[in-house]
């Protein structure tokens, strides 16, 4: 990763990285010096933005937890909590242009509130101590904190009122919604408070399912390479032909699933995938005009594959359960092993 | 465009007798899982919990439980194999702030 991207694995490394780029200056305060952040992006934090959806170096963007400033707080500037993941800062930062605020960045290990919240590294016990650690009593004269709804998960906000005297204020879901919420007096809009999904939300996704899903690519190449070399008794081109159909199940899963979403019909994620993933075996058989044997090949071992792709989206997805997930699992994943045996089973058996 | 997921899975269980009405479990909830009636939260739509863990973790009186977790495939495989519970290994950037 380079250094000059402003995020830095270390922590050590991070001050001196994070002062070539986005601090114009700083304030000196009674706790101690406060650095200001920019409201605006320079083309480096869009590059970075860019580079993390695309999974390159994703680890690396982190932002030195503390407090900082925007514009010109003070004492009486609201508080708003966050995560120390680069692209989280930027996201909250870029919608304060004009308002004076503070902003306290938690660790959570560079990973957003979402996530961290879930994994209480966004939590109550990081919130106590980062309070107490940046003198937050000293800097403002309220007691009030702004916390993303979507940290709720991680923070017991009575618990945090008991063991630091400030009161947590679940803001909206959103950070371009925090500047209303500000004008409103720390009121959330009932459509703040809803998470949604939509097919933006879901295209910038793509790169993260798709850039993983890639990496199964060797693997059933592999499998291609050995169909070939027991059928032809040697290595061809056409190898990348025979690809094709594998390619198309993968971009089924991790692309054209997560566009359709909505639209798709069942609520399981396997079905919906192994349907989608029905579908792009029969399409492809027409189109290359398959015969008998390598169409139920195809109708065995390309489901399963976009199925499980799938199904990874849960991950991502804002309305996936645990429990939910844990079903289809316990079902789906020795439907999609069957499946791929027989399918493998019969492809073998065809050459002899 | 609601999606939804899969029905009768969630584990959340709401105690009234111990719900104050204090009204927490409505803010926080992404998915407007909670209603007011006669001074106390109810459930009214069970099959929307994504089993967050927002309205347990906040509520003070524990009349809220449910099993929070990730609701992610590759997390709960990971845990699978690893023989651990299901574990959050990815970064995901949700679009959320
Ligand atoms: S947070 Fe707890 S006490 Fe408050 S309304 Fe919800 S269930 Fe009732
Ligand atoms: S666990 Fe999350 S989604 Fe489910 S009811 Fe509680 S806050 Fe809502």
């Amino acid at each position: 990763m380079s250094k000059s991207s402003c995020c830095c694995s270390s922590t050590h490394e991070q001050t001196s990285c994070k002062e070539k780029n986005k601090l114009e200056r700083s304030i000196i305060q009674k706790s101690g010096e406060i650095p200001i952040l920019s409201t605006t992006l320079n083309s480096q934090d869009r590059v970075d933005g860019w580079k993390a959806r695309w999974g390159i170096g994703r680890m690396n963007y982190t932002i030195q937890p503390g407090l900082y400033g925007i514009n010109k707080p003070d004492a009486d500037s609201p508080v708003l909590v966050t995560a120390n993941y680069k692209l989280t800062v930027d996201k909250v930062r870029k919608e304060l242009m004009g308002i004076d605020a503070w902003i306290l960045v938690l660790d959570t290990k560079g990973i957003n509130v979402w996530c961290a919240a879930g994994k209480s590294t966004f939590g109550t016990d990081e919130l106590v101590q980062r309070i107490e650690d940046v003198q937050l009593a000293q800097v403002v004269n309220h007691k009030k904190l702004i916390i993303p709804q979507l940290g709720a998960p991680g923070i017991a906000a009575h618990e945090v009122k008991k063991q630091s005297g400030f009161l947590v204020k679940y803001g909206p879901v959103y950070a371009k919604d925090i500047p209303q919420y500000l004008r409103d007096g720390m009121k959330v809009q009932p459509e703040m408070r809803k998470v949604h999904f939509t097919l933006m939300d879901r295209l910038v996704l793509i790169p993260m399912e798709l850039m993983p899903a890639l990496r199964w690519a060797p693997v059933l190449m592999l499998w291609i390479l050995i169909v070939q070399l027991l059928r032809d008794h040697r290595l061809s081109w056409g190898l990348f032909v025979e690809f094709v159909p594998f390619l198309a199940a993968i971009l089924a899963g991790s692309v054209l699933f997560q566009i359709l979403l909505p639209l798709l019909p069942f609520r399981s994620f396997v079905i919906n995938g192994w349907l989608l993933g029905g579908l792009t075996a029969l399409g492809l058989s027409a189109l290359f005009d398959h015969s008998g044997t390598l169409v139920l090949v195809h109708a065995l071992l390309l489901p399963p594959i976009t199925a499980f792709l799938a199904v990874n989206f849960t991950g991502t997805t804002t309305f996936t359960s645990l429990s939910g997930v844990q079903k289809e699992l316990a079902i789906g994943v020795p439907l999609m092993i069957l499946s791929i045996l027989c399918g493998m089973v019969i492809q073998i058996v065809s050459i002899f | 465009m609601a999606m939804r997921y899969l029905k009768n899975v969630t584990t959340l269980q709401l105690d009234s007798d111990k719900c104050t009405g204090c009204g927490v479990c409505l803010t926080v909830c992404p998915h407007e899982v909670f209603k007011m009636q006669a001074k106390k939260a109810v459930i009214q739509d069970k099959n929307k919990c994504m089993e967050c863990g927002a309205c347990a973790k906040n509520c003070a009186f524990d009349a809220l439980t449910v099993r929070a977790g990730v609701g992610c495939a590759t997390a709960v495989l990971v845990g699978l194999v690893k023989r651990t519970e299901p574990q959050c290994g990815c970064q995901t950037e949700s679009s959320c702030c």
